[in-house]
């Protein structure tokens, strides 16, 4: 009897207790539990060799410190330095909207006083510019359904969907999601598939064109016909590469590698990342008390 | 014909050097990075800033006439990963500050080192070596 009593009441009450962990498996099955050990490597003199599948979630940095993802002079594969094998395949086009394009930085950068790059009216930098240009600590999370990236620059987010559905269609007009014809966007419209346990690759389209945003801080040109493909490789625990190809028929006559291995490594969970903005009213007051007096000729004294 | 070049030619060249730049944030052609200035003066204030940080101090000369001078340096990012921050400086206190002036001759210029009154050196440059010095 009491045997009997012990194995109805035990059996129900483990099912109770094991059936959350059992459903929560099966509602995520891509969301391996976070890992306990906080700090690896550096923290614990241990080699971490474990790598989560399908998870590219946590806080990233560029690996090699964190000035490496400024990318001043241009995209980091292929830099605006006048050297031969950093040429970039142009269309006609493509030359002339580059022409157009006055950049403060790079090898065809003007005078200060002559640019126009719409970085310094605090425009929407775009994408995929946000990965050429102060990409610094960058937080990736990460749900059955969808990817988010929030960049440190301007702080800004995009989405990249994970949920199985098709790349929208570029068609006159906009981009072609679910039969509906959509508004181009400033960080486009994405979807990721994982090829393999550790690398995700990522399509975009849908972009603004030429006239709202650039490639990158050379005054590259991109358009509304570009089409993005990241590739995001963990290549262990606590490191990450991130490769960009960039091919836009409109302004390139082929597609070509902006970003090559980008590396990044994993930081401290705990780690609060600083914001870093764009704000029309310092911009305003540096360029009033030091942009514009420095830039000009002997005699323009600055107000005080 | 020739009459008319010159002055054409004096007021475009006019136009284009009094012209105010409608953008004016800038890369590093506007120093003179191969000229550092030390100087000592009171701090006025600290701008804790985005594109760029800007101190600004008034120097008195030997003649005893007060320039008002403006250093900058990175932005907050990259002055954090160097170990500044907000509180960095205190409005009335004396420090010394190293700078590349600008090349058209104004009390401007992109700091270099600060000393504070207790001695601390806060180094300008290691935020863009790679380094990163937060807590």
């Amino acid at each position: 009897m009491f045997y009997r009593f012990r194995v109805s009441f035990i059996l129900p009450v483990t099912a109770l207790i094991l059936s959350p962990l059992a459903v929560a498996q099966n509602q995520r099955p891509q969301q391996p539990a976070p890992a306990k050990e906080s700090k690896t490597g550096a923290s614990t003199g241990q080699k971490s060799t474990a790598v989560p599948p399908h998870d590219i979630s946590g806080t990233w940095e560029p690996a090699n410190g964190p000035q490496d993802g400024v990318q001043a002079d241009g995209v980091k594969a292929m830099p605006n330095d006048n050297k031969p094998q950093h040429q970039l395949p142009y269309t006609p086009y493509g030359e002339q909207v580059f022409k157009s394009h006055h950049a403060l930085e790079g090898a065809n950068a003007v005078l200060p006083g002559f640019y126009d790059d719409p970085r310094d009216k605090c425009e929407p930098l775009g994408f995929p510019r946000m990965n050429f240009y102060n990409l610094r600590e960058t937080q990736i999370l990460q749900t059955p359904y969808k990817i988010v990236m929030l960049y440190q620059y301007s702080t800004t987010w995009r989405v990249i969907w994970t949920d199985g559905r098709e790349l929208p269609k570029l068609v006159d007009g906009g981009v072609l999601v679910n039969k509906e014809i959509k508004e181009p966007r400033f960080y486009g419209y994405s979807v990721g598939k994982w090829v393999d346990d550790t690398t995700l690759v990522i399509d975009t389209i849908g972009m603004m064109g030429e006239d709202k945003v650039w490639l990158d801080t050379a005054g590259r040109p991109i358009s509304d016909q570009l089409h993005v493909q990241e590739t995001l490789h963990r290549v262990d625990r606590d490191h990450l590469e991130w490769s960009v190809t960039i091919d836009d028929p409109k302004m390139y006559t082929k597609p070509w590698v902006a970003m090559n291995k980008f590396p990044m490594k994993l930081e401290d969970p705990h780690r609060d990342v600083m914001e870093q903005y764009c704000s029309p009213s310092e911009m305003e007051r540096y360029n009033k008390l030091f942009g514009e007096p420095s830039s000009g000729p002997a005699g323009h004294a600055p107000e005080r | 014909m020739r009459r008319n070049v010159i002055p054409t030619l004096i007021i475009v060249l006019g136009m284009v050097m009094f012209s105010a730049p409608l953008l004016a944030h800038h890369g590093t052609a506007a120093f003179e990075t191969d000229k550092k200035v030390t100087l000592r003066g009171t701090v006025t204030e600290w701008f804790w800033s985005n594109p760029h940080c800007l101190l600004r101090f008034d120097v008195k000369g030997d003649d005893g006439q007060v320039s008002h001078w403006i250093g900058e340096t990175q932005n907050p990012v990259t002055m954090t990963n160097a170990g500044w921050g907000k509180g960095s400086f205190k409005v009335g206190e004396e420090v010394t500050v190293v700078l590349y002036p600008v090349k058209n001759g104004l009390p401007l210029g992109r700091i270099v080192t600060a000393t504070l009154p207790n001695g601390t050196v806060l180094d300008a440059m290691k935020g863009l070596s790679g380094v990163r010095d937060y807590k």
